[in-house]
């Protein structure tokens, strides 16, 4: 017999399910922002950049944290100046820019060999790694980032939405766009710890886009890709305890199954509609498309 | 501060490539109140002016400068409405004609995320002028055509601009959605906005608008319409000797 609440009695694993839920929660958050700003590629990309430059920093002797935040605002800076220029697509900037950090990284592990901290948990995510420092770093970014979408939102809404409009109304675009790539960059970095590098760009980008098919409102969107990244990520984590697996690439399944779910409802949906039509209501399956609309009365 | 009063461009050059100029000399005074239709063909640098006299690009030569009839102010600058070409438009983005609208009033409202009660009911008087009443929760792809380029044009009008810019608010349109933006369009002007805009129905907008210029890398004609749509202006502007050439 298994007791469902036997995990609550361990103490890494407490701050393991905080650290996943808060990760999971504010991933989701960015994610939105970052999928319809066409920077899906942002996740994978930045958190290699930030490994290079937490390999780089470990190997010069400065903290692992400072380290990842100075390659990583550099390689954002980076991107945004190239694909400023609007001629090269920020996934193109981002997949040349990161990768080269991050082989140059990986370029010098292998000829110092002084690599200390843990290699593996930093590719692959290790949560009950987390030690108190890690804990609170967490905590602040998650908080300070919520509230960096929550005061910027409608600014950075108007931005993605046309830029050159926003501009126009005077906001000022190319602020706020440098400044959320470096909120970004600092979400990747405190989640790279426990989720790791390899398994950051499904955290990131899952829960927005299965929110994204359920609603076309901005805010149900950002709402829903919270809720479905913290429940996937508290699932994933009580899962792996049971499993014996590693947290990380269980929460990645469990994302992967939202989506699934998410998108199976999006097309049920859509097939099996219900309307009425003279106060009869019912449904029957059906495809909408473009061509193909007819007014609805739901009641 | 003072208000608008004129808008002056002299000698205004500008281009996306070295030795190629979008625009050439673009010598051009429009005072307030003007209601303006800029006629040329494709390619000729329509939306590049536009969007110069928006300030999204920087002029290579000349001045872009709008006076007000306080001599002294030297940096004023309008209250300037733009609505782009509609085609530019990504219409998955999962925004309401709502929050469209209200964003023309981002740089100057609160940080808050929500709409306010009153920008509530700014937009629905917007929306009534438009004649889109009761569309505020209406996701924008589910409009059509008509009614999405009014909602940008909402958007536009939301800050009540001294000057409202449209990239041609008609393509595209049938016959009655297009007379409605026409109509809605001389309502503003009437009531004192300056309006500039682009278009290539050269028979239903420019030919009743008070005033068109005939544009291609510069200014080729301006005037009344009955004036200034004549047949040797038609082919300076549309450049048939080009054809030849090519
Ligand atoms: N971002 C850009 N980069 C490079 N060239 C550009 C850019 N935008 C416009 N051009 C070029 O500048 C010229 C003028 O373009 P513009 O869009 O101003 O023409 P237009 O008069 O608005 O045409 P249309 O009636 O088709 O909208 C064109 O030759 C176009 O190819
Ligand atoms: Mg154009």
């Amino acid at each position: 017999m298994i007791d469902p609440l036997l995990p609550f009695e361990y103490e890494f694993f407490i701050k393991g399910l905080v650290v996943s839920v808060l990760l999971g929660g504010i991933c989701g958050l960015a994610g939105v922002y970052i999928i319809l700003r066409g920077l899906s590629y942002v996740g994978h990309g930045l958190s290699h950049a930030a490994f290079g430059g937490a390999i780089v920093g470990n190997i010069v002797g400065i903290n692992y944290y400072i380290g990842a935040i100075i390659w990583s605002y550099l390689a954002s800076f980076v991107i945004y100046e190239i694909s400023k220029k609007n001629t090269i697509k920020p996934d193109a900037a981002i997949g040349l820019v990161t990768t080269a950090i991050f082989a140059f990284g990986v370029l010098l592990v292998s000829m110092t060999n002084k690599y200390t901290r843990n290699f593996e948990s930093l590719l692959f995510g290790n949560i009950l790694a987390i030690t108190e420092q890690d804990l609170y770093i967490i905590v602040s970014v998650t908080m300070i980032s919520a509230v960096f979408f929550f005061l910027l939102h409608k600014r950075l809404v108007f931005s993605f939405f046309d830029n050159e409009s926003a501009k126009i109304s005077g906001i000022k675009t190319s602020h706020i766009e440098l400044l959320f790539s470096f909120v970004l960059a600092t979400i990747i970095i405190v989640s790279m710890s426990s989720v790791g590098v390899t398994l950051l760009a499904s955290v990131i980008v899952g829960p927005a886009i299965s929110a994204r098919m359920l609603s076309n409102n901005f805010s149900n969107v950002v709402f829903l890709s919270i809720i479905i990244g913290s429940i996937a990520s508290f699932s994933g984590m009580y899962a792996s305890f049971f499993l014996d697996s590693s947290s990380g690439p269980t929460i990645v399944m469990f994302i992967t199954l939202g989506f699934g779910i998410t998108a199976l409802y999006a097309l049920f949906k859509k097939i099996y509609h219900s309307h009425s039509h003279g106060g009869i209501s019912h449904s029957h399956p059906h495809l909408h498309t473009d061509e193909h609309r007819h007014e609805h009365k739901h009641s | 501060m003072g208000s608008f009063e004129y808008l002056r461009i002299t000698g205004l050059s500008y281009g996306f490539s070295y030795h190629d100029f979008v625009l050439e000399g673009v010598n051009l005074s429009i005072p307030r109140g003007r209601f303006v239709s800029l006629v040329g063909p494709s390619g000729s640098g329509k939306t590049t002016l536009l969007k110069l006299l928006c300030g999204i690009y920087e002029p290579w030569n000349g001045d872009i400068e709008y006076i007000s009839n306080d001599c002294d102010s030297i940096f004023y600058y309008p209250s300037v409405g733009y609505v782009p070409q509609i085609e530019t438009i990504d219409w998955n983005f999962p925004v309401s004609v709502q929050e469209v609208i209200a964003m023309g009033s981002w740089n100057y409202k609160s940080y808050l995320p929500w709409i306010d009660k009153k920008l509530k009911n700014q937009i629905k008087d917007v929306l009534k002028i438009l004649g889109l009443s009761g569309y505020e929760k209406r996701h924008i792809r589910a409009l059509s055509g008509g009614e999405q380029q009014r909602v940008f044009l909402g958007r536009a009008l939301i800050k009540n601009p001294d000057i409202l810019i449209l990239d041609e608010p008609t393509t595209g349109l049938d016959y009655v959605s297009r007379e409605k933006i026409f109509d809605i369009l001389k309502n503003l002007n009437n009531n004192g906005m300056t309006v500039i805009l682009s278009t290539h129905d050269i028979t239903h907008i420019a030919n009743r608008s008070p005033w068109v210029i005939c544009f291609n890398k510069y200014v080729i004609a301006e005037g009344p319409p009955q004036d200034v749509l004549k047949e040797d202006n038609l082919l300076k502007t549309y450049g048939l000797s080009d054809y030849k050439i090519k």
